[in-house]
């Protein structure tokens, strides 16, 4: 749900909240989904984005956010040079990616060690974004509070599982999905709650069977 | 609140929690006309209205959300003084200066609208110019249109000497209006074109003069219509694809609209069709509108045979101009 600070906000650097802004979260975004020091970025832009990223800056924007700098950082505009420092090495893609919104970015990150990881996000204006896949899984996180990601095996009772540990421990759940890749396999959990997520109910959460992981992504 | 528990999510549970747990229940946001009932049902002013359901919904006290809302204005009174600079060009170095070369006119007395509106039109070509530099703003609702909301609050709070804390507050009005229309509409040049923008901007500020000036909630309803009326149809056809032309003026514009549509609405004079059946027009418009007319730069002004050639100066060749 949209809220005051979203229309009367953020605090930015320009000059576009749905170019600048807003693609510095997705960079933030995909950044933390790799949890670790990206050394490589390949970048897809659709759409809106795929047809003006230069003139608006959005592509030092994305980078900026890759670099886990906040919106209102007054090195956005030197990215560029920022990420030379710090031995990311970049690419940019314009492409066309079906049904998705105009504002459209499909992140790719790797780390040293190879790791990988796929964040797609658009930006919905006032530098608002909605992360719609987070590699194989389709999401739907607004990033503006802790969400907690559960992947486990698609047997009965996992959702009861979990959201008893979250009730127990006082966390309030404002939005909720699941999605599977087929019945038997593995599903995922995206929860999105109120206020802060302490890490150690996420051990808990993991400590349960049939759980494969338990990531808390803070609120970008 | 609701909580989950085992399998079970009934949004009619939640609902029923909601209501007995706070007596009332939370404003939705989806229509002015309910907000504005809301406002005088409580006998309160939308800002206070808004900011006490704000803090509920944030689960914090709205002394925290205050004072958020009061660095940002701070924020915006700074970024009218960034782009006051003579010297200062864009990045694409396509405009800059503007905003000094009001204000000269202004100082001199030689501006034709008066005091209020030649100040009011030098910060929002002000703040604006500082977004095109990559400076430091307040996107309100967006950074295209960022410069409206602050000239129009810091001008008539500057003119009548309006305490800071009532300007700031007045921000909370200013923010309900923008979250209606995000909600029903659109506030986005790529979704809903300037009228999305530059539009919604002015009908926040409009609704936000009202108040400050000792208007109605009603009065402020009239005047958020009028405003979004009067710019409904504005396509987004920035050269370049830079927010820069026709954006900056456009925030002048959106501005001195904002006064229009405040200035009537305190005069008594309402507005035929409804805010909410507005902002409904306005999606409307947005989706009839050819993609080529929002935030793509492949029509309208950018299309022109000078748009193409300012573009082509920036980038060496134009991507857009087909
Ligand atoms: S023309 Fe487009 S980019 Fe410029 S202010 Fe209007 S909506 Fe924003």
């Amino acid at each position: 749900m949209l809220q005051a600070f979203d229309i009367i906000g953020p605090i930015m650097i320009g000059p576009s909240s749905s170019h600048t802004a807003g693609a510095v979260r997705i960079g933030k975004y995909a950044r933390s989904i790799l949890g670790t020091t990206p050394v490589s970025a390949l970048i897809r832009f659709s759409g809106s984005f795929a047809k003006t990223y230069k003139g608006h800056g959005t592509d030092k924007a994305v980078i900026a956010g890759i670099l886990g700098m906040e919106t209102d950082d007054e090195r956005i505009r030197t990215s560029f040079d920022v990420a030379e420092e710090e031995g990311l090495k970049f690419t940019f893609e314009e492409t066309e990616i079906d049904g998705a919104h105009p504002n459209t970015a499909e992140i790719i990150l790797k780390d040293a060690a190879g790791k990988e990881a796929l964040v797609q996000g658009a930006s919905i204006g006032g530098g608002n974004i909605i992360i719609n896949r987070i590699n194989d899984t389709v999401t739907s996180i607004s990033g503006k509070s802790d969400t907690l990601i559960v992947p486990h095996e698609d047997v009965p009772g996992m959702v009861a599982v979990v959201s008893n540990i979250l009730a127990g421990n006082g966390v309030n759940i404002h939005g909720f999905s699941l999605c599977r890749d087929h019945k038997g396999g593995t599903a995922v959990m995206t929860i999105e709650i109120d206020g802060n997520i302490d890490e150690s109910i996420s051990k808990v959460i993991l400590e349960q069977p049939n759980i494969l992981a338990a990531t808390v992504l803070k609120a970008i | 609140m609701c909580k989950i528990a085992g399998n079970e999510i009934s949004l009619l549970y939640c609902f029923l929690l909601n209501y007995l747990e706070n007596g009332v229940l939370k404003l939705k946001y989806d229509s002015l006309s309910v907000l504005v009932k809301e406002a005088e049902k409580q006998n309160l002013p939308l800002c206070k209205l808004i900011l006490k359901d704000q803090a509920e919904v944030a689960e914090t006290e709205e002394k925290v959300l205050f004072e958020n809302m009061k660095r940002s204005f701070t924020v915006m009174r700074e970024s009218v003084e960034t782009g006051l600079d003579p010297h200062e060009r864009s990045a694409s170095g396509l405009t800059g200066g503007d905003a000094f070369k009001m204000n000269e006119a202004v100082k001199a007395n030689k501006n034709i609208c008066g005091k209020i509106f030649g100040e009011a039109m030098v910060k929002a070509l002000a703040v604006s110019q500082t977004n095109a530099c990559m400076g430091r703003i307040v996107a309100a609702p967006t950074a295209g249109s960022c410069g409206i909301l602050p000239a129009a609050l810091i001008t008539i709070s500057d003119d009548r000497n309006i305490p800071n804390d009532d300007v700031v507050m007045s921000l909370f009005t200013a923010s309900a209006v923008g979250m209606v229309i995000a909600n029903k509409a659109s506030i986005a040049g790529a979704e809903g074109g300037c009228q999305a923008e530059c539009g919604a901007a002015s009908a926040m500020a409009a609704a936000a003069l009202v108040e400050l000036c000792g208007g109605t909630p009603k009065q402020s309803e009239h005047a958020c219509a009028i405003a979004l009326k009067n710019i409904l149809g504005l396509v987004c056809d920035p050269v370049a694809g830079l927010v820069e032309i026709p954006c900056i003026k456009r925030n002048a514009m959106g501005v001195a609209n904002a006064f229009v549509a405040a200035e009537l609405a305190l005069a008594g004079i309402e507005s035929a069709i409804p805010a909410d059946e507005v902002i409904y027009a306005m999606k409307k418009i947005g989706e009839a509108m050819s993609p080529t007319l929002k935030e793509t730069a492949e029509g309208g002004l950018a299309a022109t045979p000078t748009g193409k050639k300012l573009c082509e100066k920036v980038f060496g060749s134009c991507q857009n101009c087909k």
